[in-house]
């Protein structure tokens, strides 16, 4: 039945972006190679990351189904749950290694900062359509209150790594919305200006990883060890690299955390400068296409929104590379689309859902 | 679209300005990505291309490998220095399983050159279960100087398999120090995870133990000791070749206790076959001087994991040997509690010491019948005469006259049903009966209710009252302290093995209760009349020092009203528990004993014979020949 099978495929791909799934299935595809050789040939990892991808494509199709306007609904409710969501951690949440992150709702234990990264740059780009006619300082001082709230309990839980995105997220957000240069100058300065007390408000814990990342070799059985065997993979991988499955600082258990935040040390040993081009032209591939879906987005929420989410991604990725190649503090963000893991996987992919709904709706609305 | 259609003119020429800044806006933050990552390709140039010799030297040709030490754990001695916990360095054989073939096939050729035990494998077995793939796990310790010998020329055939030098714990008093010392065990996931999230975890790496229960688990930080670290190069197998460089580990500290373990050994031993537990303390200071919860274990089972089928035997065994009565076993205080309920009376001035009471052998209350157990009735009974003959009756009719409220009030103040802070894990509250404490314990409404009537049989220590021989013993110490407690401590003074510096646990007192010298002087008389002329009389009859105490019996069953107990016809497990506290020299105690033996019957018979082993000892330097006699 040929009517049919074609109205089948017209309903599974009309909203999908051809470009951006090529893009993220090369991807997720260089990830297992590298986590087949990571996990020492564990086949049952790389199924299991495989089953993760399958999930995160499931939820990047529901999401490119989803118009954009109906996404504008939902930003004041999931904002408000979110906010609701932190602050029952801060009040009754169950705390593992030390930092008070997960909320046990009765079924199951949930990490509420993980629905903000969504949450929070939907809310923003909904305030800022809402008030699009007239745009005024007020308005951007508004939107930084709501930015600061959940940022403020995710760093008391404490979780620097996310809350930095989350900053990160929002402030993309707001500079896209037009915040004139003069504020921008000013708040750089100001920054610059109270390190000297961000600093001291800091966990001792996060110190330490800032003075590890000034001076490695001063914790070399803690933190200072990732840092140290990590960067030793990369700078060994020379520049052709070690080749697949013969990374010796990886098959040697030089590398903690080697399937998930520190994957890229296993790529970069393996695969050496040229893979490293290659990933990171990879990365720019995605990051380009988002760039333009975002510049011809019909609304100034859905730009606002799809700037917000590439750049996210961008930063996901170089907060990561630059983490592993030592020169960021150890925070835990994964390598998107690659580290094992599948809640990073599906948030990912969510993001690419939404970007393509902006780019396919848009067509729907003008005809 | 109806928000468009609103004038659609100026709209366009706006939102067509707003798309251009924001698209220029998008090109600064495009600009901004290729920055960053050509900052990375920088970043990789320099790492891949200028310093790929120097990182190729370290990762390839000669793998430079940071290796922890561990440190040599802190000993822990008596206040004599009497070796409780120490260690000791054997020869151990480990299998790294990621690196083994057929694990049972290994273990069945190793076994025809070491011998191998039946509870050696089932102990392996669980360690694997419980470890990573990539660790090395014991399969025997202590090897002998032939074994190691043997293995050494057999080697060639076990790939994975090594025999390494390892420090060991060990626990020379066995199981008489098993509750109050505790012992080390391997590290656990959640303990990984604590540490992780203490920020201690790069301090355990190399260490393969931590301190589980007692002493060991409490003073932990200060008996681990600081992690070293070399620095050696390795060949392409992992094995070292010449070190680099070495910071050496710190050992812990030493813990030098309070405890006198000839004393303990005494009380110990002194129970004979009975379950029970004693806690002797110094009242002038809290200082712990015996700690005894019998029967114990052996904690050396413990240190390398314990096979499954010792653990059943243990965790599984009626007498609860793994329980530490001392401070988690709660018991109703029985006739021990008077000497407080006495005090009650005197602070509160209900009662003068003058004051008779009759006791015609029961208290009617309610219809009810509060019965005395003894056949002949006491007749007249003033403060003294009630704390030295332990009358029930005035105490049946003091209780009912002070009201449980005030009662628990007072109690409160000697730490009854409260923890006493004592320096190891695991201490029971107990329960210090309240209309409040009702109103929390239960749910249903009926039962919420506190009815006057329970509040008679609270004033012999029974009913709900239920303390721990830990808390009785410092009630104890704090009456014969007139009156000024302290928090009970078992270490005396960490030492710092390579300064010699002594840290001592300060005697912490906790609280003056503010008590009348002469109200302490009419019940501390009582108690030296109890073990002179009263109930603990028989067992002190020629004991060249005062001592005061006070005997006890504790119901574990409840006797139907009209019927008698009779001990011969009780299951033994029903019997009554025997109590017994004591302090002395009465005029400047030097030491107050709690000792409660459990099933045994009346405390003048069972509890009181121990007790007076111990200050025998502890007094007079005199040894017993034989555990105590029931009398």
């Amino acid at each position: 039945m040929p009517f049919t099978l074609r109205r089948l495929y017209r309903f599974m791909t009309q909203h999908i972006d051809g470009i951006l799934l090529c893009g993220v299935l090369l991807l997720m595809f260089t990830g297992l190679l590298v986590l087949l050789s990571a996990s020492n040939g564990n086949y049952t990892r790389v199924s299991g990351q495989l089953m993760n991808m399958l999930v995160a494509l499931g939820v990047m199709w529901l999401f490119a189904n989803i118009p954009p306007h109906y996404l504008m609904r939902m930003a004041l409710p999931l904002f408000v749950l979110g906010c609701g969501l932190l602050l029952g951690v801060a009040l009754f949440g169950d705390i593992v290694n030390g930092a008070r992150r997960w909320l046990d709702i009765g079924i199951t234990r949930i990490q509420p900062s993980e629905l903000m990264k969504i949450a929070l740059p939907l809310m923003l780009a909904w305030y800022f359509n809402r008030n699009e006619a007239s745009l005024k300082l007020r308005n951007y001082v508004i939107a930084a209150l709501l930015l600061a709230i959940p940022v403020g309990l995710i760093v008391r839980q404490p979780d620097l790594g996310t809350a930095l995105l989350i900053t990160a997220s929002g402030g993309y957000l707001i500079f896209l919305a037009g915040l004139s240069w003069r504020v921008i100058t000013t708040l750089i300065v100001a920054g610059l200006a109270s390190l000297p007390f961000l600093w001291s408000a800091l966990h001792d814990y996060q110190r330490q990883r800032v003075m590890t990342l000034l001076d490695p070799t001063g914790d070399p059985l803690g933190t200072g060890y990732h840092t140290i065997q990590s960067t030793i993979a990369v700078g060994s991988g020379g520049l052709l690299g070690k080749g697949w499955m013969n990374g010796t600082q990886t098959h040697l258990d030089f590398i903690p955390e080697r399937t998930t935040d520190f994957i890229f040390a296993v790529y970069a040993e393996e695969f050496g400068l040229l893979g490293n081009a290659v990933l990171l032209v990879l990365y720019l591939f995605l990051i380009g296409r988002a760039m333009v879906i975002t510049a011809n987005a019909p609304t100034l929420f859905s730009r606002l929104l799809a700037g917000s989410i590439t750049l996210t991604f961008f930063t996901y990725a170089f907060v990561n590379i630059g983490m592993v190649s030592g020169i960021l503090p150890v925070v835990g963000v994964p390598l998107p689309l690659v580290s094992y893991g599948g809640t990073s996987l599906v948030s990912i992919c969510l993001g690419f859902g939404i970007l393509m709904s902006i780019n396919t709706h848009k067509k729907l609305v003008q005809t | 679209m109806s928000e468009l259609s609103i004038n659609p003119g100026i709209e366009i020429r706006d939102s067509q300005r707003e798309l251009d800044r924001f698209r220029r806006r998008l090109a600064i933050l495009g600009f901004f990505v290729l920055t960053l990552f050509g900052l990375l390709l920088l970043r990789f140039f320099y790492l891949q291309v200028i310093q790929h010799g120097h990182y190729s030297t370290l990762a390839e040709a000669n793998r430079i490998s940071i290796l922890p030490i561990a440190p040599h754990r802190g000993i822990i001695v008596d206040r004599n220095g009497v070796m409780l916990a120490h260690n000791y360095s054997a020869y151990t054989l480990e299998i790294t399983p990621s690196k083994v073939q057929n694990i049972e096939d290994t273990i069945d050729a190793l076994s025809t050159i070491v011998e191998i035990t039946p509870r050696d494998r089932r102990r392996f077995r669980k360690l694997l279960e419980e470890s990573k793939r990539f660790e090395s796990l014991p399969i025997r310790s202590r090897l002998s100087d032939e074994e190691i010998a043997r293995f050494a020329v057999h080697r060639y055939r076990f790939p994975g398999v090594e025999a390494k030098a390892r420090l060991f714990r060990q626990y020379p008093q066995g199981e008489m120090f098993s509750h109050v010392v505790g012992h080390i065990g391997r590290i656990n996931q959640r303990e990984v995870e604590k540490l992780e999230g203490d920020g201690r975890l790069a301090n355990y790496r190399g260490s393969d133990y931590i301190g589980k229960t007692g002493l060991e688990q409490s003073y932990e930080k200060f008996l681990h000791g600081t992690t070293g670290v070399e620095e050696v190069e390795v060949d392409s197998g992992g094995r070292a070749v010449r070190t680099l460089s070495r910071t050496p580990p710190v050992s812990g500290n030493n813990l030098v206790l309070n405890l006198d373990a000839k004393l303990q050994e005494i009380a110990y031993n002194a129970f004979g076959d009975r379950r029970g537990a004693l806690v002797a303390i110094d009242p002038a200071t809290g200082g712990i001087l015996a700690f005894v919860s019998k029967p114990g274990f052996d904690p050396n089972l413990f240190v390398d994991g314990i096979d499954p089928q010792s653990w059943s035997e243990l965790n599984g065994s009626p007498d609860k040997p793994l329980l530490n009565r001392a401070n988690a076993g709660t018991y109703p205080p029985g006739s021990t509690f008077k000497p407080f309920m006495a005090l009650a009376a005197l602070f509160y001035s209900k009662r003068s010491p003058q004051q008779v009471i009759s006791d015609p052998g029961y208290f009617m209350f309610g219809g009810h019948r509060f019965r005395d157990g003894r056949p002949v009735p006491l007749g007249a009974v003033d403060m003294h005469r009630s704390i030295v003959v332990s009358s029930d009756v005035y105490y049946y009719s003091l209780a009912n006259e002070l009201g449980i409220d005030p009662i628990a009030r007072f109690m409160t103040l000697f730490g009854f049903g409260s923890r006493t802070g004592i320096d190891i894990a695991g201490e029971a509250a107990g329960v210090l009966p309240s209309t409040e404490w009702k109103m929390r314990r239960f749910s249903k409404p009926e039962q919420k209710k506190w009815y006057a009537g329970e509040t008679i049989s609270v004033g012999i220590g029974q009913g709900y009252n239920n303390y721990t021989p830990l808390q009785l013993a410092s009630a104890t110490a704090t009456l014969a302290n007139d009156g000024v407690m302290f928090r009970p401590h078992i270490v005396n003074y960490i030492e710092d093995i390579r300064t010699r510096d002594k840290t001592p646990i300060e005697p912490k007192p906790l609280r003056d209760l503010g008590l009348k010298p002469e109200h302490i002087k009419v019940v501390k008389e009582a108690m030296v009349g109890v073990n002179k002329e009263g109930t603990g009389a028989r067992v002190f009859a020629g004991a060249p020092y005062v001592s005061a105490g006070k005997t006890g019996t504790a119901q574990v069953i409840a006797i139907k009203q009209g019927e008698k107990y009779v001990e011969s016809r009780v299951a033994e497990r029903h019997r009554d528990h025997a109590w017994f506290i004591v302090y002395a020299p009465a005029e400047k105690p030097s030491i107050a004993i709690a000792v409660i033996a459990e099933n045994s019957g009346f405390g003048a018979r069972a509890a009181a014979p121990i007790a007076r082993q111990v200050l025998d000892y502890h007094l007079l330097g005199k040894l017993p020949n034989q555990p105590a006699e029931t009398d």
